[in-house]
């Protein structure tokens, strides 16, 4: 992925989209058995998440953990003073990043993602984006739970950011929807793992008709020996 | 009762009884003075040094509503008060405690008096190798209100204290009660602290242990009246050879009662807790919920939590949990904060704040909150130049999961 594109990735449940996205921002439980994973030549896998973060990537969880007590304030001051850009107004700027998404200022307060229904979740992981301002961006279906309205102003704020500061965005998604907003650049199905089908944005019109059928079929026997493992194209 | 405790470590013959000619009233010690100005504007203010009361002062508002704060021998002159709610000494500490009290100090609020600001009662001990016997008794008449800050601290003496602490919740009166454990890093404490509810009365009692090498404290509230209710907290937490040690008790002996517990601990360093808790509902207290839960945090391979919860039900109308664990930082939530970006012990350091904040922020004395909150903080900071410096080894791994939880219901 280059800065400033954006890759959609879709594929039939339990395909391994979500997998994907944890594996490369380094959730425990997972063992990367082969292939390689880097951010402007730096190798990932040999970092902790934390600095993984701190080297540009983010990540938007399909299902944001609730942290009582927490604030999102204090999270985010902590998160820029790792990489030396504490001491700012991050009030101000969750401010902000909330009105562009239309985020009700109310919830700002409340302890990370307790208490908000899932879309306010989503639009709480964009906010994040937004003040974090990182060089790559996995969204793991930020559209799920929100509003036709929530999903375009979620969407218009990535895309700014993909203009604006050349955000590179691997956006997984099980909808159309997403992507008249966040135009891809790359469409890529997966299936069982691996990537099966790479396009434009025809793919995903095409997919809307035809669903992930024929992707099933090509798909072949499971694959030997090594597993599947997980890579970037450099 | 003192099963994992350290009692076989402690030697009376180190310590004596504070014996003071006449204590003289020096005004505010300086250990105190900032606990005062935190707390701003209080109804009444006592101050007690190595267990002798040695300033009082009431409010003109509080003393014409007939609200009384001072000492024991001078308010109930007979005597006839003390060890009305604790009752005869349990054991030897109390044997002591009764025989060398030097004085008790009373709080006292009529019948209808609702008390504005918090009554303050600040100890403060400095003598090295001293017992001191300190002794709070707060009576809340018929459908009163009032919040009571008790705050124990000390420089770094070697000292031992006895505290007892009768709690008396008339009928309908709100009684809330909040004592910060704040003791030099040598000083041990074996304190008791029982409270009696009146019928329809609300009566909350919440503990922060913080300070001393050890620090246990018997709690107990009996819910004596139909309708009454009683909230139990505690936040506690140990470093390096610290120990808490809480032993609570909810005795419901009425119908139609209230208990909810909630204690959350957590232990760094090699620091040590121990929370047993019983839960006794009486054969004739139907129709009762009672509630207990003690969670705990390990952060680090050294430090050792115990957890042990009881119930013993002998009528069947009732609605009654228990839920206890023990375990490291929750790893979802400590994955979600380092995949934004925050380093492993800053995580840590939020969310353990964020842990004890469910407790701290239902405190009856918001007043005194921001310190207590900022002396764990400082705590988590320790930890984090010692896990810099390679001391002290987190516990990333190896959760112990759920002690146990349980729930029982019965009845309509």
């Amino acid at each position: 992925m280059r800065s400033g594109e954006v890759h959609a990735v879709m594929g039939p449940n339990g395909s391994g989209k979500s997998t994907l996205a944890h594996v490369v921002m380094g959730r425990p439980g997972y063992h990367v058995v082969a292939g390689a994973i880097t951010l402007d030549g730096a190798d990932l896998l040999a970092m902790a998440p934390w600095q993984r973060a701190a080297a540009g990537l983010f990540s938007a969880m399909q299902y944001p953990t609730e942290v009582p007590g927490v604030a999102l304030a204090d999270m985010l001051e902590e998160a820029l003073v790792a990489v030396g850009r504490g001491g700012g107004d991050v009030a101000a700027r969750m401010r902000t990043e909330a009105e562009r998404i239309g985020f009700d200022e109310r919830f700002l307060a409340r302890p990370l993602n307790v208490d908000l229904s899932g879309g306010e979740k989503k639009r709480n992981e964009t906010l994040q984006l937004g003040v974090l301002q990182p060089s790559i961006a996995i969204l793991d279906e930020v559209d799920s739970g929100l509003d036709i309205d929530a999903l375009r102003l979620v969407a218009r704020r990535v895309e700014a950011e993909t203009e604006e500061r050349g955000l590179g965005v691997l956006a997984i998604t099980h909808y159309r929807r997403l992507l008249t907003e966040l135009r891809p650049d790359q469409v890529h199905v997966l299936s069982k793992g691996r990537i099966v089908a790479s396009g434009g944005s025809e793919l995903a019109d095409q997919l809307e008709t035809t669903g992930y059928a024929g992707y099933a079929e090509t798909d072949g026997a499971e694959p030997e020996g090594e597993g599947p493992g997980v890579a970037t194209a450099p | 009762m003192w099963r994992y405790s350290r009692i076989p470590e402690l030697d009376l013959a180190d310590y004596l009884p504070f014996v003071d000619e006449l204590p003289t009233d020096d005004g505010v010690p300086a250990g105190l003075a900032p606990v005062v100005a935190r707390l701003g504007r209080c109804s009444a203010t006592v101050m007690v040094v190595n267990g002798q009361v040695v300033h009082v002062e009431v409010d003109e508002t509080a003393t014409a509503a007939g609200v009384q704060v001072g000492r024991l021998t001078e308010l109930d002159p007979e005597g006839s008060m003390l060890a009305s709610v604790t009752g005869e000494a349990t054991n030897a500490f109390g044997l002591l405690h009764d025989a060398f009290l030097a004085e008790a100090v009373l709080v006292r609020v009529p019948r209808g008096v609702v008390v504005a600001d918090p009554v303050a009662v600040l100890h403060w001990t400095d003598a090295d190798h001293s017992a001191t016997f300190p002794h709070l008794m707060v009576e809340a008449g018929e459908n009163s209100e009032v919040a009571v800050y008790d705050h124990g601290a000390s420089p770094d003496v070697d000292a031992l204290v006895f505290p007892v602490v009768e709690l008396h919740a008339g009928p309908a009166a709100r009684l809330r009660y909040v004592n910060a454990q704040m003791l030099g890093p040598r000083v041990w404490q074996l304190g008791r602290q029982v409270s009696r509810v009146e019928r329809d009365a609300a009566f909350s009692t919440a503990m922060v242990a913080l300070g001393a090498d050890y620090g246990r404290l018997e709690v107990e509230s009996v819910l004596a009246g139909k309708g009454s209710s009683g909230e139990m907290l505690a936040v506690y937490f140990g470093e390096q050879d610290q120990m808490h040690d809480f032993r609570s008790l909810q005795d419901h002996v009425a119908p139609r009662t209230t208990s909810n517990l909630l204690f959350k601990g957590a232990v760094q360093g090699r620091s040590r807790s121990v929370y047993t808790g019983m839960i006794h509902i009486a054969k004739a207290a139907a129709g009762v919920d009672a509630f207990q839960t003690n969670r705990n945090i390990k952060l680090s391979q050294g430090a050792w939590a115990e957890s042990v919860p009881n119930l013993e039900i002998e009528n069947n109308d009732v609605r009654c949990s228990h839920a206890s664990a023990v375990g490291p930082v929750d790893e979802d939530q400590r994955y979600y904060l380092e995949s934004r970006g925050v380093p492993p012990a800053a995580a840590e350091r939020l969310i353990v704040l964020g842990f004890f904040e469910e407790v701290l922020d239902r405190l009856a004395v918001p007043a005194a909150v921001p310190a207590l909150r900022a002396e764990i903080a400082a705590k988590l900071a320790r930890r984090e130049l010692d896990l810099e410096a390679g001391v002290d080894a987190g516990v990333n791994a190896g959760v112990e999961g759920d002690v146990g939880a349980e729930e029982v219901g019965a009845g309509a």
